[in-house]
């Protein structure tokens, strides 16, 4: 499969990935209000944060926080894990293999399409963040220079990762169980649930090297100011290079997969 | 165009017996079967023929499909399609053929076929000009502009296998897998999607390699039928020489102007169906022209005709020999297509 060929479809599949997007529009909606876990970590921290602060966090800290986790986590979602294993477990897989274009390329395609109606979703988080907390948020024009490519980085690792363990579903019967450990891992570790500067030193410790962390803590750091120039350089740099380690294991895994692939049904 | 050498493909399948005790202890210990799907295939298929590819379900036609589309990796053997190895499945091969599966569908689902089709325009890299020569070609074929603007999800079994067929031949490919493509449509959308891929074979010189279990697509299409079964190919030349050597005897329908008696009737052959009014025979060849001369000279006839055996009755016998040549050879071995067994941790 060429790049040539992906870079010049490329358009037309963002395109039709949006026309699947608001056809789906309802079930779009319902997704997007149903990823409202840091609103409740919110409102848990917040009453905590009353009496004074914990650790670093303010109430409007926490605010701060877990608005930005929600931004980041709308800007970032992928679904690709699901749409694999079931389309290989059907053996419709078959039908994207037949053509002359890399599945997985129109799989992120499909996904990217619908950051346009997440971010009609994520503009009122804006919103409120700049309203509520903008006095919490970082100042340093360095660090939001570098916090795009921290975003997208942040979606091709969730990506690749869904990619990855959807994969999987070449080698075992079902890889949604191994998706559901690794999301229980990265609610964790990642910040999604609780910031990774509250944990124990041992726990922040493990924390801060395993990829979790540049799924999304990182890049809601940068909202946050936290990082130096030169962690954020270095944070960014870990971040990519974990995004070239977890595209070299989906080659190395789809290849392998594609040996096996029995293309099921029909 | 096509070119099959010694083709084999087995798969690894996990058998298990019912019940929850079974459930359980494959929970520890995983029975493994290494099933042959495909077993040393060897065939050629000409540029611009249409062959039949027929056998029973199960007799590994599908396999064998998905092996030259590049969809599976042979077990063994050598596939060579357009000067081609499938299993790299290359752009340039990609581009080169195409896969109609009956039973399963790349319109996109909530949305109208057109957007597939400028999909597959930006997938394929068709040039703008011939993609709309070929859109508007197949539109008027395949009569489909009332259904271009319709949700896919909104169209008939018919009316999306029109369109199904006309989206995997938008970029003009010079080989046709087609798997079952006339499954569940009726009689008169069969015979559109059949003369349709007799136009296209016909216009674009394309090869066609089509399994069906309507045998009526077989017949009207395919010079050439491939019999395929237990992966093994058992037949491969024209449609009329299996008939003949499968079924020699002859049909002799006789209408007649008034009962004629069965005793009257059972030397000039075996009588398959008696009516006051209608009656069929199967005559051997040898015997055609005496009978076919008695009943035109004895009985009180409208109409005679002579016809080959229904295809359907030549393939039932033609597999019902395979079975008990197979039980022959196999006796209480668990099945011909298992190659080995295997016990293994899970």
């Amino acid at each position: 499969m060429s790049v040539r060929t992906a870079i010049r479809a490329y358009p037309a599949l963002l395109r039709t990935g949006f026309a699947a997007a608001v056809a789906y529009r309802a079930e779009f909606l319902i997704w997007m209000f149903s990823t409202n876990m840091p609103l409740i970590m919110l409102a848990l921290w917040a009453a905590v944060a009353r009496s004074g602060p914990v650790g670093p966090y303010s109430q409007r800290g926490f605010v701060a926080y877990y608005l930005a986790t929600l931004l980041v986590r709308l800007m970032t979602g992928a679904w690709v894990v699901w749409e694999l294993t079931m389309e290989i477990r059907q053996g419709t897989l078959a039908l994207r293999l037949l053509r002359p274009l890399h599945p997985l390329v129109a799989y992120s395609a499909e996904n990217l399409a619908a950051l346009p109606l997440r971010g009609v979703i994520a503009l009122p988080v804006v919103g409120i963040l700049l309203w509520s907390a903008r006095s919490q948020l970082g100042h340093d024009p360095f660090l939001w220079a570098i916090f795009p490519l921290a975003m997208l980085g942040a979606w091709l690792l969730t990506f690749l990762v869904m990619a990855v363990i959807g994969t999987l579903a070449l080698f075992l019967e079902s890889a949604t169980s191994l998706f559901e450990a690794w999301l229980g891992i990265s609610a964790v570790l990642s910040g999604y649930l609780i910031p990774l500067d509250l944990f124990p030193h041992s726990v922040q410790r493990v924390a801060l090297v395993l990829p979790f962390r540049f799924l999304l803590s990182f890049p809601v750091e940068l909202v946050l100011g936290r990082p130096t120039h030169g962690d954020g350089v270095l944070l960014l740099a870990a971040q990519w290079g974990y995004v070239l380690f977890f595209f070299a294991v989906l080659t190395a895994v789809w290849r392998a997969g594609l040996r096996r692939y029995a293309a099921y049904g029909g | 165009m096509i070119a099959v050498e010694h083709l084999t493909k087995e798969y690894r399948v996990h058998r298990r017996d019912p019940g929850l005790r079974a459930a359980l202890r494959s929970l520890v210990r995983r029975r493994m079967e290494t099933v042959r799907a495909v077993d040393d295939v060897t065939f050629e298929v000409a540029a611009g023929e249409r062959v039949g590819f027929l056998g029973p379900n199960g007799a590994g036609k599908t396999t064998t499909l998905k092996v030259l589309s590049g969809l599976l990796h042979p077990t063994s053997g050598k596939v060579t399609v357009a000067g081609e190895t499938p299993k790299e499945r290359s752009a340039s091969f990609l581009r080169q053929i195409t896969l109609v599966m009956g039973q399963k569908q790349q319109l996109l689902w909530d949305l109208p076929p057109s957007e597939t089709f400028l999909l597959n325009r930006a997938i394929y890299d068709i040039p703008r000009a011939q993609y709309e020569e070929t859109l508007a070609e197949l539109t008027s074929l395949l009569d489909l502009a009332p259904l271009l603007g319709k949700p896919t999800r909104q169209l008939s079994l018919g009316e999306r296998m029109k369109c199904e067929l006309a989206v995997a031949l938008l970029h003009r490919p010079r080989v046709l897998f087609l798997d079952e493509p006339t499954i569940g449509l009726d009689v008169s959308m069969q015979a559109t999607v059949r003369s349709f891929v007799r136009a296209y074979n016909e216009r674009f010189s394309a090869t066609v390699l089509l399994t069906s279990h309507y045998m009526d697509d077989v017949a009207e299409l395919c010079p050439r039928v491939l019999v395929i079964d237990h992966g093994r190919v058992i037949f491969d030349g024209a449609l009329g020489e299996l008939v003949q050597r499968i079924r020699p005897d002859k049909r002799v329908q006789l209408r007649l102007s008034r009962p004629v008696a069965r005793r009257d009737l059972e030397p000039l052959g075996t009588i398959v169906q008696y009516g006051e009014e209608a009656v069929t025979l199967q005559v051997s060849h040898d015997q055609l022209q005496s009978s076919v001369q008695r009943a035109l000279t004895q009985l009180p006839l409208r109409d005679l005709s002579v016809e080959d055996p229904p295809l359907e009755e030549v393939m039932r016998e033609l597999f019902a020999r395979g079975a008990r040549t197979e039980e022959r050879a196999l006796p209480a071995t668990g099945g011909a297509r298992s190659a080995q067994q295997t016990d293994g941790a899970a």
